[in-house]
């Protein structure tokens, strides 16, 4: 811990980090704790940050110099199945597409899912984070975290840098002791357990098909279709989200892939179905 | 954009908070249960992001149990935890303050129900009815009109009714669900919710 950043820099919303590092009997490696992650050497690296980054949250942009790579549809919700993760593949700086085959969902390991959206460094750094934090709690205690505290050491690194222009609005879905787990947890530190979430500049469109199809007792290739939908509807309309449908399903002895459809098709697949039905 | 508001009455306080979280335009929820139990006698409804209101209420919530636990039981009386509360975000404000407002609300057997009003900056006011945010705009004239001495635990929960409905006719943001409790002689209770926290 000594290479750690100074004291007095870290000090928005850090007092816990603080805390543990001015206790001489905390222990070499807390939970949650961010480990090394470098700050910028500035007289006020939060006011340094929120000038030159632009996060998903709070004020958003205002003509700061590095944009992060965004728009999205995400989504993930939770059924007397599992867990469906459903998620677009593309990825905007502005209106130039940098890439159509993103990976937005993260296998943290075989129990434990997270989705990616806001900026993409950030995501994936912490998830991977995650899931060394999520390896180690397995080593010590000899059994699997929980969602619940695997969301919550996340939701504590997001609030220690709260103001720091992190960008990440995360779902982590996962299969614990007490069954199907969903998480929302977002770089301002909110941390929401729900059973229904989206995510994106895409999410209000997945809504809307979500809220209004959405049941409980939906079968396992019903809720898959939900998913697969919900996305579609998003690229449709969302402009900065597109691309390939990645569709995962955690189950109670881990995740499944499901499938990696281009939005493209489907698209040709739902208006021939559409067709055919108006016919009959 | 929350809204928490509290009333005493003869031997007791009641509190009501809505149940929502959303962020710019999108409701992400509607069943959460904003007033945190403190002790078996207390609780507080909080307004305020919800990384604060987490941070802060577990954290104020742990420290009154530390004080039971470390003084052979002994419990904290009302004041004294709006007191610690209160220094809480004062000593915070200069260093990233907790953004929560708060109404913190306890029963003691000498001073019977007592409410306290603290904001983020940690101006505290011990008073029979208030509340936070917007809803202070609808609702404080319902209480200013309303209030006697010597209410019931029946006529605190109406007054607090007849705000959620104002809240519900003329405040602009959707908040469709509210959770009530109230503090007695018997400790904490939830009197009633329109969607269930345990649901999810």
């Amino acid at each position: 811990m000594a290479a750690l950043i100074g004291n007095d820099i870290l000090d928005i919303g850090s007092r816990k980090a603080r805390r543990q590092r001015e206790d001489p009997m905390a222990p070499g490696f807390a939970f949650g704790a961010p480990g090394q992650f470098d700050i910028p050497n500035v007289a006020d690296p939060a006011a340094y940050c929120r000038s030159n980054f632009a996060s998903v949250c709070g004020t958003g942009d205002e003509d700061q110099s590095v944009k992060f790579m965004k728009g999205t549809t995400t989504l993930a919700f939770k059924f007397n199945g599992g867990v469906i993760v459903s998620v677009d593949s593309r990825s905007t700086m502005g209106a130039y597409i940098s890439s159509g085959t993103v990976k937005k969902v993260i296998e943290i390991n075989p129990f434990l899912l997270g989705t990616m959206a806001g900026g993409a460094a950030d995501c994936s750094f912490w998830e991977r984070n995650l899931g060394m934090e999520c390896r180690l709690y397995e080593l010590r205690n000899g059994r699997r975290i929980s969602v619940a505290g695997a969301s919550k050491l996340l939701a504590n690194v997001m609030s220690s840098y709260r103001g720091y222009g992190l960008s990440m609005g995360t779902m982590i879905a996962g299969w614990d002791e007490k069954g199907p787990q969903l998480y929302y947890v977002d770089d301002d530190g909110t941390r929401l357990k729900g059973k229904i979430f989206s995510v994106g500049s895409g999410s209000t469109y997945a809504y809307g098909v979500l809220d209004n199809y959405y049941r409980e007792d939906l079968t396992i290739e019903e809720a898959v279709d939900l998913g697969k939908r919900a996305i579609y509807h998003a690229a449709h309309r969302d402009a900065a989200s597109g691309g390939i449908n990645n569709l995962y399903h955690m189950t109670k002895d881990g995740f499944v892939k499901v499938h990696s459809i281009d939005v493209n098709d489907m698209h040709y697949q739902f208006a021939e179905e559409r067709a055919r039905a108006m016919q009959s | 954009m929350d809204t928490v508001v509290g009333v005493c009455y003869e031997g007791g306080v009641v509190i009501a908070a809505d149940q929502s979280n959303g962020r710019s335009i999108l409701t992400y929820q509607t069943n959460l249960d904003k007033i945190a139990k403190l002790s078996s006698h207390s609780m507080m409804g909080v307004s305020g992001p919800n990384c604060d209101l987490v941070n802060f209420t577990q954290y104020v919530a742990k420290n009154i149990n530390l004080y039971e636990l470390s003084n052979d039981g002994t419990k904290l009386s009302t004041k004294a935890q709006a007191n610690f509360a209160r220094g809480e975000l004062a000593t915070a404000l200069r260093k990233g303050p907790f953004q929560v407002n708060v109404l913190l609300a306890g029963y003691d057997d000498k001073t019977k129900g007592s409410l306290y009003h603290l904001d983020y900056m940690g101006a505290m006011q011990k008073v029979k009815y208030g509340a936070q945010g917007y809803a202070q705009y609808f609702v404080s004239s319902i209480f200013d009109k309303d209030c006697t001495e010597n209410m019931t635990e029946e006529d605190a929960v109406k007054i607090v009714e007849k705000c959620i409905k104002e809240i519900h006719t003329r405040f602009l943001m959707s908040q469709p669900n509210f959770i009530i409790k109230k503090v007695d002689k018997d400790g904490v209770k939830v009197l009633s919710f329109d969607a269930d926290p345990a649901d999810t």
